[in-house]
């Protein structure tokens, strides 16, 4: 049976989360990770997320909502939210779709979003 | 070679992933390009899951099909569901009866070159969409 031992794991590294989706994402899972990050950052006084999707080739209306929620809770608690390694080809068909990512800022790969996630929590305490 | 056909009951999320990844492997099995192996399954998650939510149950169809002088992908999504009311505003960009973004059905339109639906309140709907390579 697939199901409730499934985990996507969500490391604390210095002052940041790092989450990456490894696995086919279906409904349960997504909104376990949102907990789970959720939890995370109230436990831990995380100025950052990143969430690695270079492993996801396909998303959908249902999970693009999942990831937007979870940067907006985790703005609300304080935490900025980046986005690495989007596959061109989904980028495409969601712009195409009319999905947006509102709110989320995204890098290429894991390294620019470490950069990026660094200054954006630079600038925020400046 | 003979064309490949799949067959996806869908009765749980499980299934949403079934389908999109049989629609994954049956695009790139035709010959389409990364780009549209996924547009074409997002296109069937989006259908697969309006059956979760709307009909609880349902049947998606997945084909590689011939027409003259062209060659691509077919899939079905049917349920006996209670059907579409208005079948307008439920195509409009922003729609939705079950808390949706009421993108689904017109982004779906969008990212596949034929959307047919056939709907009937109390019997059902079977939306059928294709792309060509
Ligand atoms: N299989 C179906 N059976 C019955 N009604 C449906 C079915 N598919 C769609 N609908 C109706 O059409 C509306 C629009 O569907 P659409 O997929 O575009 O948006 P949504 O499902 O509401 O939101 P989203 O897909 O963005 O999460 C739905 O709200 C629902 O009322
Ligand atoms: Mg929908």
């Amino acid at each position: 049976m697939q199901g409730a031992y499934e985990k996507i794991p969500v490391l604390k590294i210095g002052d940041f989360l790092i989450t990456s989706i490894q696995v086919a994402l279906h409904d349960r899972l997504a909104l376990g990770l949102q907990d789970d990050i959720l939890a995370k950052i109230q436990e831990t006084n995380a100025k950052g997320l990143i969430i690695d999707v270079t492993a996801i080739d396909v998303l959908d209306s249902f999970i693009t909502r999942v990831l937007v929620e979870i940067a907006k809770m985790a703005n609300i608690m304080g935490v900025k939210t980046v986005l690495v390694g989007m596959q061109p080809a989904i980028a495409i068909t969601l712009v195409e779709f009319g999905m947006e990512l509102t709110g989320i800022q995204t890098a290429l790969n894991l390294e620019k979003g470490l950069e990026l996630i660094e200054k954006i929590v630079r600038e925020e305490q400046e | 070679m003979s064309n490949s056909e799949e067959t996806i009951p869908i009765k749980d999320e499980y299934d949403i992933v079934a389908a999109r990844s049989a629609g994954k492997t049956i695009s790139s099995k035709c010959g389409f390009g990364l780009v549209d192996q996924t547009r074409i399954s997002t296109a069937i998650s989006e259908l697969a899951r309006n059956i979760l939510v709307y009909a609880v149950t349902g049947t998606v169809y997945i084909r590689e099909v011939d027409a003259t002088g062209k060659h691509g992908i077919e899939v079905v999504a049917e349920d006996h569901g209670p059907g579409i009311v208005n079948l307008d505003l439920a195509m409009t960009d922003g729609h939705t009866t079950g808390g949706g973004l009421g993108a689904g059905l017109p982004g779906t339109k969008r990212l596949m070159d034929e959307f047919e639906i056939v709907t009937a309140v109390g019997e059902g709907t079977t939306v059928t969409v294709r792309k060509w390579v």
